[in-house]
């Protein structure tokens, strides 16, 4: 679905560079950036937390069908990477085909164009991810 | 708390229904459901409709109104319920709650999508809405992406394999073969499946569910005045309902759906009865892989023996525990918001004894177990004869 250009504006910290939160009564971290602790609710202190982009991969699919503005991308690896400091994210792999990744391959953060809305339109960047060496 | 009852159920044929809008669909479902329980609708006071994404589907929103308006029930109050694919199974349990808490007498609850009318990648975004926009679908996730998430890892913690899931769907349409209200009646095989197109790896199309048109309706009543109303009425002797994550990524385990074990437990206790009590259920099988998940969450089978199970057909009509004798979302269709509602409706077949061809043998309990997107909600209710 097109995004206007508020939504996509309001996102470049998180999209951008993974800019998330963490709860400093008990450590935990969030991405994406939550501002409440189901843990520790109104005890807990929500700060602002840069993760490193480095994980792992948690689970992998590759993607046969595209959704709207993700035609020219297919097949793609869509993952959920585990990051180091707990979080799980759902992300692209890029640079890599299906049969090269495995669970617990570590990967790291890259800046990549998502989709364009049209010929003329917003272009969306944002975190994909890409195995490590 | 008073007792709730079934009296009348209905739905419609479910399939690519090309020359019928939403509001026929509604109406043809409501109008069976009334015959059903033989009421002339004059004493409806309470109406709830599931249906997820009218807006994006038909660009029509504000449907429980027009519901109530073309089905000639004004001015009786009429809410739509929305809880993505779980829709349905939640405006059951919204109007259970009505008529249980005494405020509401006799309450028409239906479930309704129109998903033919926009072209397939519009059903597919619209679909979309169910996880979480921000954070999995606009990175590039889609629904059966994320069941894929969910199959991988199932596959990589329990051994589960491919042929193991196929055995699902092989299941589901010879069930569906025996439903003339299913979308697709034709058996498959284990090679069907495996040999179809990969759609999300490793999901492929027979997997999935369809895109469908379709709705399913059922008129409720307290127990103690729907005696006079039907001679079978069915009890909903358990209605829960729990929340998740919506996205899956920010949930501890992809290999269980914790919404579904919450709920199913409170059911249980509600119900004052165990898994093994449950003769035929209605799970959630948008995906081949959720239908594994479900009979291990729901306490059919011990974690990780959903594929063995299915595969040795312990899941089939008449055996262990018959699961979705309607062809699950998988062969009876799954029209979004009327899953739920037909679920609900299949269940009362059984224990009434109606189920032609598929009838489940000494059928007493029945549970149905609705889900919406990868799990943020689950909803069950189990049901069994009152009569």
């Amino acid at each position: 679905m097109a995004e206007n250009i508020a939504i996509t504006w309001r996102r470049i910290p998180e999209r951008y560079r993974l800019a998330g939160t963490q709860c400093t009564t008990c450590k935990t971290k969030f991405f994406p950036p939550r501002k409440i602790c189901s843990t520790c609710r109104r005890k807990g202190k929500i700060e602002s937390f840069q993760f490193s982009g480095k994980g792992e991969i948690y689970s992998f699919s590759g993607v046969h069908s595209a959704p709207a503005g993700l035609e020219l991308e297919i097949p793609y690896v869509l993952a959920i990477v585990q990051l180091v400091e707990g979080p799980k994210v759902t992300a692209q792999i890029v640079d890599c085909t299906e049969n090269m990744v495995k669970f617990k391959d570590k990967v790291e953060f890259v800046f990549r164009k998502i989709r364009s809305d049209d010929p003329e339109g917003l272009i969306h960047y944002g975190y994909k991810f890409r195995l490590v060496k | 708390m008073r007792k709730v009852a079934i009296v009348g159920v209905g739905m419609t044929r479910f399939c690519e229904d090309w020359k019928r809008g939403f509001r026929d669909l509604v109406l043809e479902a409501g109008r069976k459901a009334l015959e059903d329980a033989k009421l002339s609708g004059a004493e409806i006071d309470g109406m709830y409709c599931g249906t997820m994404a009218p807006g994006r589907l038909i660009a029509q929103e504000h449907a429980g109104a027009l519901l109530a308006d073309w089905m000639g029930l004004n001015p009786v109050p009429s809410t739509r319920v929305e809880a993505a694919c779980a829709s349905g199974g939640v405006a059951l349990r919204s109007g259970f709650l009505a008529v249980a808490s005494g405020y509401h007498d006799c309450v028409v609850v239906g479930g309704v999508e129109k998903m033919t009318d926009v072209p397939g990648a519009d059903v597919v975004s619209a679909l979309g809405g169910a996880g979480d926009q921000e954070w999995e679908l606009f990175p590039g996730a889609t629904f059966p992406g994320i069941y894929a998430l969910m199959a991988r890892r199932h596959m990589l913690d329990y051994g589960t394999t491919e042929e193991q899931m196929a055995s699902v769907a092989v299941k589901n349409h010879l069930n569906g073969s025996k439903n003339k209200y299913a979308q697709y009646q034709n058996v498959i095989t284990l090679d069907t499946v495996l040999k179809s197109k990969v759609v999300a790896s490793p999901l492929k199309v027979f997997d999935c569910s369809p895109v469908t048109d379709g709705a399913a309706a059922l008129v409720l009543m307290p127990l103690d005045k729907a005696k006079a109303h039907s001679e079978m009425p069915i009890e909903i002797v358990a209605s829960a309902q729990a929340s998740d994550t919506l996205a899956l990524h920010d949930r501890k385990s992809l290999t269980s759906m914790r919404a579904t074990e919450v709920a199913s437990k409170k059911a249980y206790e509600m119900a004052k009865v165990t898994p093994k009590d449950i003769s035929v259920a209605e799970v959630h099988d948008c995906f081949t892989i959720a239908e594994i998940l479900a009979i291990e969450d729901l306490g059919f089978v011990k974690k990780g023996q959903g594929g063995p199970a299915s595969e040795a057909g312990k899941t089939a009509l008449n055996s262990d525990i018959s699961i979705n004798t309607s062809g699950g979302l998988k062969a009876c269709g799954h029209p979004v918001g009327a899953t739920g509602i037909k679920q609900a409706v299949e269940v009362t077949w059984q224990l009434r004894g109606q189920a032609n061809g598929r009838q489940v043998e000494d059928c007493d309990i029945g549970l149905t177990h609705n889900v919406g997107g990868s799990g943020a909600t689950a909803v069950v209710h189990i049901m069994k004869r009152a009569y």
